[in-house]
């Protein structure tokens, strides 16, 4: 039987959200420069390479499984397609061309879609709950959309999965879901669904080693005016830093004197 | 489509290189340059003093969106109440609508829902389309998305906008790839622009260090998700014989329960009528091939105590400083006698002292109470990220060093194994703690 695959889609932000306001000129300075895994990302790689271990190692299924991750970004995007490799994916794809910067969800999720095409037999893709800069959380319902599968985003638990359905538990604000649905389908996970590995030895040798292939609008049949900003229908016009005019009152004394003025204020703001 | 610099303006200031996220700019030679990691953020160009970015070769081809009117609600139903975002975001319509000189319209999908009604018009409704059907009951997102994708087509709102809720955030980015139009998330200000009439939508990004301003280009409605408990909820003076006054129904809504439960051979049309002087319209959708992709299993609460931080107009927080998952007992006793709801950091999550779903922060929950009390929390970025937004934060560290004074309204510097046992006592016995 053909490998069933499972696609992995992770995205490459800024190591760091930690940004310092020049007092001078009022603007932001950020610090490092170094890109990183979405953290969210790295618990559907996990997931991945788990489901792969556990199709297999399933007496009843025994099915084989193969891993995939996939990134749309600038090259150097390729460094945490290997990243991904080292953690235990088998292998990665990068969709890069000039012409997909400045996607917003929708160009994203179109352009994933289209390299999920040409994989046969995917039944199941992997998102993060959403990313560390754009932070929306959209591309994993958009995706399934286009593809009319269902989507359960905020995945805690797999409770059961074979090659045609699965059933998946969430988390949604204040309640669990447990739905079945049928494959192929999409699901977002975030921290609670398990406790990433780190890298094995062979899995950083194969990581280093591995040729990563590089697929542009070309290979995945898109206009131009489908793709990067040009294929989206949001557009950031301004970025800018909350003001933060902000003053800190310090409630002194010993503790009783503390509790009281704390007490006092609560009382004040009608928070009591 | 292109990012050009100008380098006859451009001075190699590298204000541009410093502001980007993306180490997408090199200066060369006393000039910038642009390379490949650009996202096209937009950051560089507002930046520049000598306005030497320039974004070209974007189609401002703006079509005609003249038959886009008014400005839509989507009114979250969660089994037995409505949301109270939904009423925040019914007042923030109402200021949108105002700004456009168009109507406010609500839709509201769900099961035997009649009682919801008076409550909705009292933040300046001026209709309520509703589809009152067995199919909504259980919050399917699928079903839900190929409603609202009918009734937008049908009504071709302007502005459409939703709760940026569990719920919300999985169903309205479904409703917009299906419509084929732009989606903004998380807002936390929006606005119309006076000259072009578009919405102008704003929402923290980058962990909440930056804010981001969105408009939607070549595509109708401007659709966006907005944060519960940023806007403000407003209720508006009916006006007598405008729908009831005190927002009584003017009509007996019993009677129409009864017509949209109706059921039998062609139960999956629904009823349609109107009431509230007409202001209630009860849409007639072809629900035959609505069928889900989902089987709901099972629900289940959260056990213990309620955990949707959102809910809360108080949070007590705490971190490592707490020492152990006994002594959040102390937090849970504050909280209570606050009406409020206790919270954690993540090193108290990770110590398994206190439940994931409590988290706050970049990797939990993102909050904004009324008041926030963090107890034992350093103030990490990440934490930071989940609760700067809070209308008041109060801290209580024993280190005066502690990042989190810098985003608190008052700070305690001290020991919070004193302070907040007096602080119960206080609350619970009134008895003055200073005497003399
Ligand atoms: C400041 C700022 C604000 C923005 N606001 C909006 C907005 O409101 N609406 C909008 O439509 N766009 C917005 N964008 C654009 C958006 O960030 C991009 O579309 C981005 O490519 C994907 O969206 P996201 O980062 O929000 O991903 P999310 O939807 O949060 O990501 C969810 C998951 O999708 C997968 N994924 C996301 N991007 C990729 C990728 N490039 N390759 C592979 N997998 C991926 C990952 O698994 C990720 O965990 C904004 C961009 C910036 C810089
Ligand atoms: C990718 C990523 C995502 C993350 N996401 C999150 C997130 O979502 N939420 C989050 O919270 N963190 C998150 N973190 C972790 C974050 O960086 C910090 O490690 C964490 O917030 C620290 O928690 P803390 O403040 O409780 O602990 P600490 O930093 O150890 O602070 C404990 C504080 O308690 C004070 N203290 C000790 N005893 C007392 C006492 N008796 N009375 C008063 N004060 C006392 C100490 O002075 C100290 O300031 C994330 C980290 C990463 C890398
Ligand atoms: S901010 Fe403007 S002037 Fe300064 S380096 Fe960048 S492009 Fe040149
Ligand atoms: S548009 Fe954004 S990503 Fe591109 S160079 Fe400017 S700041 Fe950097």
């Amino acid at each position: 039987m053909i490998k069933i695959k499972i696609i992995v889609c992770i995205k490459q932000v800024p190591g760091t959200t930690e940004i310092k306001i020049n007092p001078e000129t009022n603007t932001l300075i950020r610090e490092g420069i170094e890109t990183v895994i979405n953290a969210f990302d790295t618990y559907a790689i996990e997931e991945g390479v788990r489901l792969k271990e556990r199709l297999l190692s399933n007496p009843e299924t025994k099915e084989e499984v193969e891993v995939i991750a996939i990134t749309m970004g600038p090259h150097q995007s390729e460094s945490i397609l290997r990243e991904a490799i080292s953690l235990g994916v088998d292998r990665a794809v990068l969709l890069s061309d000039r012409a997909f910067a400045g996607a917003d969800t929708w160009a994203t999720a179109l352009t994933l879609q289209n390299a999920i095409k040409k994989f046969d037999d995917w039944r199941l893709v992997i998102l993060g709950k959403q990313t560390l800069d754009g932070d929306t959380g959209q591309v994993g319902p958009e995706l399934a959309q286009m593809f009319n599968i269902p989507f359960v985003g905020y995945a805690s638990n797999i409770l059961e999965i074979n090659r045609t359905r699965m059933i998946v538990k969430r988390l949604m604000d204040d309640r669990y879901e447990t739905f079945e649905i049928k494959l192929p389908a999409a699901i977002s996970v975030g921290k609670e669904i398990n406790i990433p590995r780190v890298p094995s030895l062979r899995g950083k040798l194969k990581a280093k080693n591995e040729q990563i292939p590089v697929w542009n609008k070309g290979e995945l049949g898109l206009e131009d005016e489908k793709i990067g900003l040009s294929g989206s229908y949001t557009q950031v016009v301004k970025i800018f830093i909350p003001k933060t005019i902000h003053e800190v009152k310090m409630i002194t004394g010993g503790p009783d004197e503390q509790a009281e003025e704390l007490y006092g204020k609560l009382k004040e703001l009608s928070i009591l | 489509m292109e990012i050009k610099v100008d380098e006859s303006t451009c001075t190699g200031c590298s204000l541009c290189k410093n502001v980007c996220m993306y180490d997408a700019i090199d200066i060369v030679g006393k000039k910038a340059a642009i390379n490949e990691n650009c996202v096209f953020c937009g950051a560089c160009i507002d930046i520049c003093k000598f306005k030497s970015i320039e974004i070209t070769g974007l189609s401002q081809g703006y079509k005609d969106f003249s038959q886009y009117k008014g400005v839509m609600v989507f009114i979250e139903q969660q089994p037995g109440s409505i949301a109270d975002v939904s009423y925040e975001l019914l007042s923030e319509g109402k200021k949108l609508a105002d700004a456009l000189g168009t109507e406010l319209t609500g839709i509201l999908l769900g099961y035997n829902l009649s009682q919801s009604y008076p409550e909705i018009f009292k933040y300046g409704t001026d209709r309520l389309y509703v589809i009152d059907n067995e199919i909504f009951e259980n919050n399917l997102d699928d079903i839900y998305a190929k409603a609202l994708v009918q009734v937008i087509h049908r009504f071709k709102p302007d502005i459409f906008l939703a709760g940026a809720t569990g719920f919300g955030r999985t169903l309205i980015p479904k409703v917009a790839a299906i419509i084929k139009t732009g989606l903004t998330a998380d807002c936390t200000s929006l606005a119309i622009d006076p000259e072009k009439k578009i919405l102008l939508q704003t929402r923290p990004t980058f962990g909440g260090n930056v804010l981001a301003t969105i408009i939607t280009r070549n595509a109708r409605p401007q659709m966006a998700t907005v944060r519960p408990h940023v806007m403000e909820k407003k209720q508006i003076d009916v006006k007598p014989g405008e729908g009831g006054s005190n927002g009584k129904p003017d009509v007996d809504i019993a009677k129409h329960a009864e017509s949209i439960s109706l059921g039998g051979p062609d139960s999956n049309i629904c009823k349609s009528g109107e009431d509230y002087n007409g202001r209630v319209e009860y849409i007639e959708l072809d629900i035959s091939n609505f069928k889900t992709k989902y089987k709901l299993i099972a629900t289940e609460k959260e056990t213990g105590q309620s955990i949707n931080l959102t809910d809360y107009d108080v949070i007590v927080s705490g971190g490592r400083g707490i020492g152990g998952p006994e002594n959040f007992g102390l937090l849970k006793e504050l909280a209570d006698a606050l009406g409020g709801v206790v919270g954690a950091s993540r090193a108290a999550v990770d110590s398994n002292w206190i439940s994931y779903p409590h988290q706050v922060g970049q990797t939990g929950k993102t909050v904004n109470p009324k008041a926030y009390i963090a107890c034992g929390i350093s103030g990490a970025i990440q934490h930071l990220a989940g609760m700067q937004t809070s209308d008041i934060i109060i801290a209580i560290n024993k280190d005066p060093d502690a990042p989190i004074f810098k985003v608190a309204n008052y700070g305690i510097v001290g020991d919070l194994f004193e302070i907040i046992p007096k602080l119960i006592k206080r609350i619970k016995y009134g008895n003055n703690l200073i005497q003399n």
